[in-house]
């Protein structure tokens, strides 16, 4: 017990007095998974549209493989990734294995099935009519297909949700292609793993606890977009 | 004023990822050497002290990736590594004679030590042969936890079971954690069984383990650690000079001054001692043990 408070009273105090190397790694934390996000939302909001949207052959397999992806386990993505950056690997001439860039690819191959899978269910049930409707008001379909997003907007955002909340929390890819390098791609899962065996236990729960108040920051912030208008 | 807060996060997001996508290109461009390490290293602090010194010195940037000694030889054997620093007898004197590591030169030592609960149930506290201590584990079905991932401290702990004659896969009492040194000595102290352990991580870590030294001083149970570079020879894309800069900064006297009194203030004694141009035989027939702790004043500032 004696444990978690002085873990609590070390996290104030690396707060209060803007701990240089932790606000390093907070930010990169944030940098890093905010953009694998962004990019998952990219990726997964317009394939999962596209699929949503389109009839072909192999359908039901491909969104089964989708909804699979949304469980990917992190070390097995991060084991991928890293055999594919190696510099004998077939990306080699990247260049990029141990760097953030590399933690970047790794959590947006993780977080971009999650989004595409909720965005396709989300766009799958508004109502199939509504479509006909929007096209008979005579949008194009370019118009309709954002229509269709702004109407699923609450499940879209709960997506956004799901990605960095994956992301930001996943350490076993972040570790493995990125190396947990001081000041360079150390990020706050994988500080909290290494001080954690390093014994200095106050210092991996003050670590936690940033953590948790990182993403509850950024989860109240989208919920308040969220929630911005109350649904009809 | 709410619609801003939206606009205003998308724009973090995207200053936060083009300062990431600069700083990464900027640090591409200076040369990097991939050091690649066993987990006692970093975990003992040791590393925290000499590569920014290193860099400062030489201008290279240095990515150290903690592993066990196994994972850490197979970078080097895969071209992965520039540098290899780690203490696994047996392993690194293959790697050398298959060509993937060349140089290969003594940069320090600690020792292993078996640490127990203090009620001991396998009477082994005192005993001045490490395989005799593990029969008597073994016979008394104690608990033992293995770290089980081909680190060096795993090949160290295989050799003493070989030493004592005893197979020790498969007993009920013998389990594997598959962790780093500091989670097993931590799993070790929950279920109050028996570890084998490099002296510098249980250092770090005594303070919230209750565990205590029972066995220590044979020869078998000298920890060596070397440095090796990764030869370019059979992977070109190998940063040779890097990683020759980085083993002639190891062996170097200032680096060597550092690790003889690194350790001392917060722990009473170093953890490690230098031994640069030493050889290998000379270590075992002296008395390489650190002097005896001060049971407190170890915490963590």
């Amino acid at each position: 017990m004696d444990l978690i408070f002085e873990g609590i009273k070390k996290a104030f105090w690396l707060l209060i007095t803007f701990d240089p190397e932790v606000m390093g790694i907070t930010l990169l934390s944030l940098g890093v998974s905010g953009s694998a996000t962004l990019i998952s939302l990219l990726i997964g909001i317009s394939t999962g549209v596209i699929v949503a949207l389109s009839e072909f052959p192999g359908r039901r397999i491909a969104i089964s493989l989708i909804n699979t992806g949304m469980g990917l386990p992190p070390v097995v993505v991060g084991l991928f990734v890293t055999i594919f950056l190696w510099r004998n690997g077939p990306l080699g001439f990247f260049g990029i294995l141990y760097t953030p860039t590399a933690i970047i690819i790794a959590q947006t191959v993780i977080a971009t099935p999650i989004v595409m899978g909720i965005t396709l269910a989300a766009i799958q049930q508004l109502p199939k009519k509504l479509r006909l409707q929007i096209l008979a008001l005579g949008a194009t379909r370019l118009q309709m297909v954002w229509i269709l997003i702004k109407e699923a907007r609450l499940p879209l955002l709960a997506a956004v949700m799901a990605g960095f909340g994956g992301v930001i929390s996943e350490v076993g890819a972040s570790i493995m292609v990125g190396g947990n390098i001081k000041g360079y791609s150390r990020v706050l899962t994988t500080a909290t793993v290494m001080e954690t065996s390093r014994g200095n236990f106050d210092i991996a729960i003050a670590l936690g606890i940033i953590l948790l108040l990182l993403a509850y920051f950024i989860n109240l912030i989208l919920t308040q977009i969220q929630q911005r208008e109350r649904p009809r | 004023m709410k619609r801003m807060i939206g606009t205003r996060i998308i724009l973090w997001t995207i200053v936060s990822l083009f300062i990431l996508m600069g700083s990464s290109t900027v640090l591409a461009q200076t040369k990097t050497v991939i050091l690649s390490t066993t987990t006692s290293t970093q975990d003992s602090g040791l590393l925290d002290v000499l590569i920014p010194i290193f860099e400062k010195n030489t201008g290279y940037f240095v990515k150290t990736i903690a592993v066990g000694s196994g994972q850490a030889m197979a970078m080097g054997q895969k071209g992965e590594a520039d540098v290899l620093l780690v203490h696994s007898q047996a392993a690194e004197k293959k790697i050398v004679a298959e060509g993937y590591g060349i140089n290969r030169r003594i940069i320090m030592h600690n020792d292993f030590i078996i640490v127990g609960p203090s009620e001991d149930q396998a009477k082994i506290k005192g005993m001045k042969s490490a395989s005799e201590s593990f029969k008597k584990i073994a016979s008394a079905k104690a608990l033992f936890l293995s770290r089980g991932d081909n680190s060096g401290t795993h090949s160290k702990e295989k050799d003493i079971w070989k030493a004592a004659g005893i197979n020790p896969e498969g007993g009920k009492w013998y389990q594997q954690t598959g962790l780093g040194m500091g989670q097993t000595l931590n799993v070790t102290a929950e279920k109050k069984g028996y570890t084998l352990t490099d002296r510098g991580t249980y250092l770090a870590l005594k303070k919230n383990l209750g565990l205590d030294i029972l066995v220590e001083g044979d020869a078998i149970l000298l920890n060596i650690y070397h440095v090796i570079e990764v030869n370019p020879a059979k992977w070109p894309k190998v940063n040779a000079a890097g990683g020759k800069s980085f083993a002639d900064f190891m062996v170097s006297k200032e680096t060597q001054d550092i690790i003889r009194t690194f350790g001392v203030e917060k722990f009473g004694s170093p953890l490690f001692f230098p031994d640069a141009g030493k050889k290998e035989e000379e270590l075992g027939s002296k008395r390489f043990l650190p002097l005896p702790l001060d049971g407190g004043g170890c915490g963590w500032g």
